[in-house]
């Protein structure tokens, strides 16, 4: 039992230093990176829960997120990219064209 | 039998289709002219064979239906297309047709060269189309139609010079003032309808078959409401007080409109419809007084206003609605017969005055605008001395004034006698008959007064306008003459078919032909009276022919006066203005009248109107549609600000409403 409570609480603090990532940092790759240790963090638990219950259905999610994330990565890096370009810069701050 | 009568009112239409589409490419003012005057000839023979196939049956078999087609049928209710011959429909019919054919032809020559020609005769088929579907319905709704096509004929045609605002106010006032008479006759449609339906289970509004219901009315009550209602409706179209104000003002539009429409017809509906339903009227005693009252103090009010107004046509229209008093005071005593008789004699002698009058306008006219003088053309201070220059309308007219003024042997002395007598002996109003045959015989001498003042100040004396001006004065032309010729003529004969049955037995037993031709008609509220009314009425032969010398001594002296006053001495007149200025000055403005509706009625309702404008639907409505919007704008203002565009803010916002919904999820 001691088992399944320790990979919970990875997870948890992996999900929370994401999401402190994603709340603090200005550089947009860093943020990409912090949502990427948010998905995995979800991951670890659905694997985790998934033994726990004996019931295949997590894992198979957890390859649905995988699947999503790389496809995520691609978009994500390529707009990065194109903002790079326009405005020689990956802070998070300068994008704000769609204030009010 | 009666196969051809819907040619009747389709002959007009069609003249009204052509003028008014294709008149203005048409442009020839004689083709324009022959469609529309041979429309109603059309008409006119059409109406001539009518009747006379009608009194070539018996009198009890005097009564057809021509059914054209269903026109609204829901569940036991139906209303045709349908027209009802009768002899009352058929004087209506020859009279509108008649008469009518004739101002047509007059308008020809009198309308010669005004903008709008091929319009006014559109207008003028379009009222006589309406006219005979008034006349000839053989239901209430069918009547109605007509009822309101006569209105807006009316209104278009007083509104005919509508670049002037005067004409077009009076155009407005008199649609409005037939509209507050129309709101009547529809309720009291609409009482009479659901009263009968639903308590007897008679779902009718067809003429013939409520007059064989109307025995199921009980006396007074509801009758009195319905027929109320109705007659409400008859003031307005007829021009009775309260609601005849209109009627002068509807001077504004061309005369031969005045005499058509304002004269012989139209103001004549509110007296045929309360005939055609006259078993309705009979049932209530208090309507009737009602009627007689407002028709009698009408006949008098009138009269005096006409004898201070100087404008030839306001004279007139005062007339016009004195005589129309008269006839309702013929209907208010149950003498409907008298009073269609009436009608028919004032369409003849008050369509001749008219013409005439419109004759002498047309030729002043002419005359001060060869002078170039702005002298009004209508005012009879600048006329006079036209019996030498336009002699065939001088003895025209005077032939239609004797016959107004009820001198013995023209047609109206027959009628208003008649009139006169029933007020006094008929059987509806005990006591109150002496006051009713007294305001109608003082009415009777003023009309003498104000006709003969009119003749005296136009036709006697010095010419008052420039001798330049004077010498191009002339008869009018043969079209114009003709119609005064014809109606002239009948303004002295027409009477002789209808002679009083004192003076008949005298002559050697002429009956009263008019009377027993609309017996038929009116044969519902003879029963009634049969057996309700039991006093009798008075018949007393010497009283009768007393009376009878007595209004015409009292027409005599009306004569007389205005002899003395504008033709002998006319420095009268001036001193009797200076000695009651204030007489003068109330009567000549017409008794206030029309300043005191302004005052009661018009103003208010202009300020009432203001503030729903300015008050409610500026403040009010408006404030509310731009107040929702203003108060979502100002709340987006707020609200958009939370749109910073930083990531940041967006993720915070973010986690902390997952923190939120998870700790509410988690604490409940």
């Amino acid at each position: 039992m001691a088992n399944f409570n320790g990979y919970l609480i990875i997870s948890a603090i992996l999900f929370s230093i994401g999401t402190i990532g994603v709340l603090t940092r200005k550089n947009s790759i860093v943020i990409f990176m912090c949502i990427e240790l948010m998905l995995n963090a979800v991951n670890l638990t659905f694997i985790t829960f998934s033994r726990y219950l004996g019931n295949l259905d997590g894992q198979i999610f957890v390859f649905f997120i995988m699947t999503v994330a790389a496809a995520e990565a691609a978009v994500g890096l390529a707009l990065i990219i194109a903002f790079y370009n326009n405005k020689d810069t990956i802070d998070v701050d300068e994008v704000q064209l769609m204030k009010w | 039998m009666f196969d051809n009568v819907w040619l009747i009112p389709i002959l007009p239409f069609i003249g009204f289709l052509i003028n008014g589409l294709f008149g203005k490419k048409i442009k020839n003012e004689t083709v324009i002219g022959t469609i529309a005057a041979g429309a109603v000839f059309g008409s006119f023979i059409v109406s001539c064979m009518t009747l006379y196939k009608l009194l070539s049956l018996g009198s009890e078999e005097r009564l057809a239906e021509v059914k054209f087609f269903s026109w609204i049928t829901s569940g036991t209710f139906n209303a045709d297309v349908a027209f009802l011959i009768d002899p009352l429909s058929c004087i209506m019919i020859m009279i509108v047709s008649g008469v009518g054919f004739l101002i047509h032809l007059y308008s020809i020559a009198y309308m010669h060269g005004e903008e709008g020609f091929y319009r006014y005769f559109a207008y003028l088929n379009l009222f006589t189309f309406s006219m005979f579907l008034l006349v000839l319905g053989n239901n209430l709704l069918l009547m109605f139609v007509g009822w309101e096509g006569v209105g807006l004929c009316s209104y278009l045609l007083i509104g005919y010079y509508f670049h002037k605002k005067s004409a077009g106010d009076a155009g407005k006032k008199a649609f409005v003032m037939n509209r507050v008479g129309d709101f009547g006759f529809l309720l009291g449609l609409f009482t009479l309808f659901w009263y009968m339906g639903s308590t007897h289970n008679v779902w009718t509004i067809t003429f013939s078959e409520m007059a064989k219901t109307s025995h199921l009315l009980p006396t007074g009550g509801v009758v009195t409401v319905i027929t109320l209602c109705f007659f409400l409706g008859a003031t307005g179209k007829s021009a009775q007080i309260p609601l005849y104000t209109w009627l002068p003002d509807a001077m504004e539009g061309p005369t031969p409109v005045s005499a058509l429409i304002h004269a012989a017809t139209m103001v004549t509906a509110g007296v045929y419809m309360i005939a055609r339903m006259n078993y309705l009227f009979i049932r209530s005693p208090e309507t009737l007084t009602v009627i007689a009252v407002i028709g009698a103090c009408t006949a008098l009010f009138a009269a005096t206003i006409g004898t201070a107004q100087n404008d030839i046509k306001r004279v007139l229209a005062y007339s016009t609605v004195s005589q129309l008093g008269y006839m309702f005071l013929a209907m208010g005593v149950g003498a409907f017969g008298a009073g269609v008789f009436h009608l028919m004699t004032h369409a003849f002698f008050k369509a001749c005055l008219f013409l005439g009058s419109g004759a002498v306008i047309h030729s002043m006219h002419g005359a001060l605008h060869h002078a170039h003088s702005h002298d009004d053309a209508q005012d009879m201070r600048n006329m006079g001395g036209l019996k030498s220059k336009m002699p065939i309308t001088f003895a025209t007219f005077l032939l239609a004034t004797i016959a107004i003024a009820g001198i013995p042997g023209f047609s109206g002395f027959f009628s208003k006698d008649e009139i006169l007598w029933q007020a006094f002996s008929n059987p509806h109003h005990g006591s109150l008959n002496i006051l009713l045959w007294g305001m109608g015989a003082i009415a009777a001498g003023l009309t003498a007064f104000y006709m003969f003042r009119l003749v005296f100040m136009t036709f006697f004396g010095e010419c008052r306008i420039t001798p330049k001006a004077k010498d191009h004065l002339h008869e009018s032309p043969l079209v114009i003459v003709i119609p005064l010729i014809v109606l002239a003529g009948l303004s002295v004969v027409g009477g002789y078919i209808g002679i009083p049955k004192v003076i008949g037995e005298v002559l050697g037993g002429i009956p009263n032909y008019f009377e027993h031709y609309l017996d038929p008609v009116f044969k519902y509220s003879e029963e009634y009276m049969s057996v309700h009314g039991a006093h009798g009425g008075i018949h007393n032969i010497a009283l009768e022919w007393g009376l009878m010398g007595t209004s015409v001594l009292i027409a005599i002296i009306g004569i007389t006066v205005a002899y003395a006053l504008y033709v002998s001495n006319t420095g009268i007149p001036v001193k009797f203005v200076a000695a009651f200025p204030a007489l003068h000055r109330a009567v000549y403005n017409k008794w206030y009248i029309d300043e005191l509706y302004d005052f009661m009625i018009v103003n208010p309702c202009k300020s009432f109107s203001q503030f729903l404008w300015k008050g409610f639907d500026v403040i009010v409505i408006d404030g509310a549609v731009n107040g929702v919007a203003k108060s979502v704008m100002a709340l987006s203002g707020v609200f958009r600000l939370m749109q910073t565009g930083l990531l940041s803010n967006y993720a915070w916002s973010m986690a902390f409403g997952v923190v939120v919904m998870l700790s509410y999820f988690i604490l409940k």
